[in-house]
């Protein structure tokens, strides 16, 4: 009897990881998924916060691609693991702080470790030659595959008629006359197969999933890192950074203020990790304080500035209490800040 | 399949926790879990009514219950590891 293959793909949730599935499955093979959370996805943080976003389907996408193609997905927390390739990308950044190309070998090689694990025959991803100006182009991809230790086990079933035979198609495992040979940046390609497949909903843009490449949270990400004594960080620290405005009032001095009442509830949960001011005589916003304050008019033009986002923000006077993060209070009366003396340097 | 519903369930507190990680924290669980054991997840990430259901109807396990209060989501989860 033929032996049932086994694979497992590299799913992020977009367009081309879903065909790539689809297109292996298509040949037999028993195909499951394998996601990893490096702390730096889009779909979670932002969406699932603001109340601004309430409107917004509440899925994660690589869970939905999986239920769409009937795979199993096991999802893999990498956020530690993951430290080491952002902090010291042997290929350097692409886009913004984006570790591209080391990024997409950490997750081949957590595959190729995950296949010998759990006895699985080869590894799938949704990688089209010259999609992406890193880690996507004819030059690169083989350095993944070589660097991973993916080796002819690294199938790419979109561009693999690009590429160089893998094991599977030598061992007749796959049909090569049956994979694809799409090349460049067009997604029509894409389209049409996601056409013949029959997929109507899917996430736009394919692979476009990652904060790391996102020029806003990239700066405040540089921001922290400059201001702190060494750039390692915690789950905590990137979630913080896709919360609220950041105004760094000084070297030793960061404000983070909610944007809105989603905000404000889920940066209550780190009022005993973080100082924390909030107005009391007036609804308004939450603030973490991310350092400390060196002198009385420092924490003055914090509490003005809070002040300013609050609804007393055009009275005379707001209150506001002062939270330690042992959980000592002190209340303050101050005038809001006028937006005139809002330092526009200091929003990050 | 030997469900004991008196055995006492596997309790996740997810809670501050952000999409995937209620659902990681949730399958960590139920890896280590048998086949009729419950697991209960209280998350506050609103992602996680989708998600974790989402999770379960894909590996086979299944939601016994979903209540909201106090802003979080208490989700209770029947594992099925199958044959």
């Amino acid at each position: 009897m033929k032996q049932q293959r086994k694979a497992v793909a590299l799913i992020s949730g977009g367009l081309d990881s879903m065909l790539a599935v689809k297109v292996i499955q298509e040949q037999g093979i028993h195909v499951e998924g394998i996601n990893f959370f490096t702390g730096f996805c889009v779909e979670g943080h932002t969406h699932a916060v603001r109340k601004k976003h309430q409107d917004k389907q509440k899925r994660n996408n690589a869970l939905w691609v999986a239920e769409q193609l009937g795979i199993k997905l096991h999802i893999v927390d990498v956020v530690e693991e993951y430290k080491d390739i952002l902090l010291n990308p042997a290929h350097g950044y692409g886009k913004n702080v984006n570790p591209c190309l080391d990024c997409k070998t950490f997750m081949v090689k957590k595959a190729v470790q995950w296949i010998k694990e759990h006895d699985f025959d080869f590894i799938v991803t949704g990688e089209v030659v010259g999609q992406r100006p890193m880690s996507q182009r004819r030059e690169t991809m083989p350095v993944v595959a070589r660097e991973s230790g993916g080796n002819d086990l690294l199938v790419r079933p979109l561009s693999a008629k690009q590429l160089p035979e893998t094991l599977p198609e030598r061992e007749g495992w796959l049909d090569r006359e049956k994979l694809y040979d799409f090349n460049g940046r067009t997604r029509k390609p894409q389209m049409a197969l996601a056409a013949k497949f029959g997929f109507k909903d899917y996430a736009q843009p394919a692979g476009g999933c990652c904060m790391l490449t996102d020029e806003n949270y990239a700066v405040k990400l540089q921001d922290m890192w400059h201001h702190r004594p060494s750039r390692d960080y915690e789950l905590d620290d990137i979630i913080m950074l896709k919360m609220g405005r950041h105004f760094r009032l000084a070297p030793h001095l960061k404000l983070i203020i909610g944007r809105e009442e989603g905000e404000n509830r889920f940066m209550q949960g780190y009022k005993n990790q973080f100082m924390s001011i909030y107005p009391t005589s007036h609804p308004g916003a939450l603030c973490l304080v991310d350092g400390e304050f060196k002198s009385d008019e420092e924490r003055d033009q914090a509490l003005a500035l809070v002040a300013r986002y609050s609804q007393g923000k055009n009275d005379p006077q707001v209150n506001l209490v002062i939270r330690q993060s042992t959980g000592e209070e002190q209340e303050y009366s101050i005038s809001p800040m006028l937006p005139d003396n809002i330092n526009k340097d200091w929003l990050i | 399949m030997s469900a004991d519903q008196h055995k006492e369930p596997y309790y996740v507190d997810a809670r501050r926790l952000l999409c995937p990680l209620p659902v990681i924290r949730a399958q960590d669980a139920v890896a280590k879990l048998s086949t009729g054991d419950r697991v209960v997840v209280t998350s506050t990430d609103p992602g996680a009514k989708a998600d974790i259901p989402a999770w379960c109807r894909i590996n086979g396990h299944e939601v016994l219950d979903i209540v909201e209060q106090d802003n979080e989501i208490i989700i209770t989860v029947q594992v099925n590891h199958g044959q």
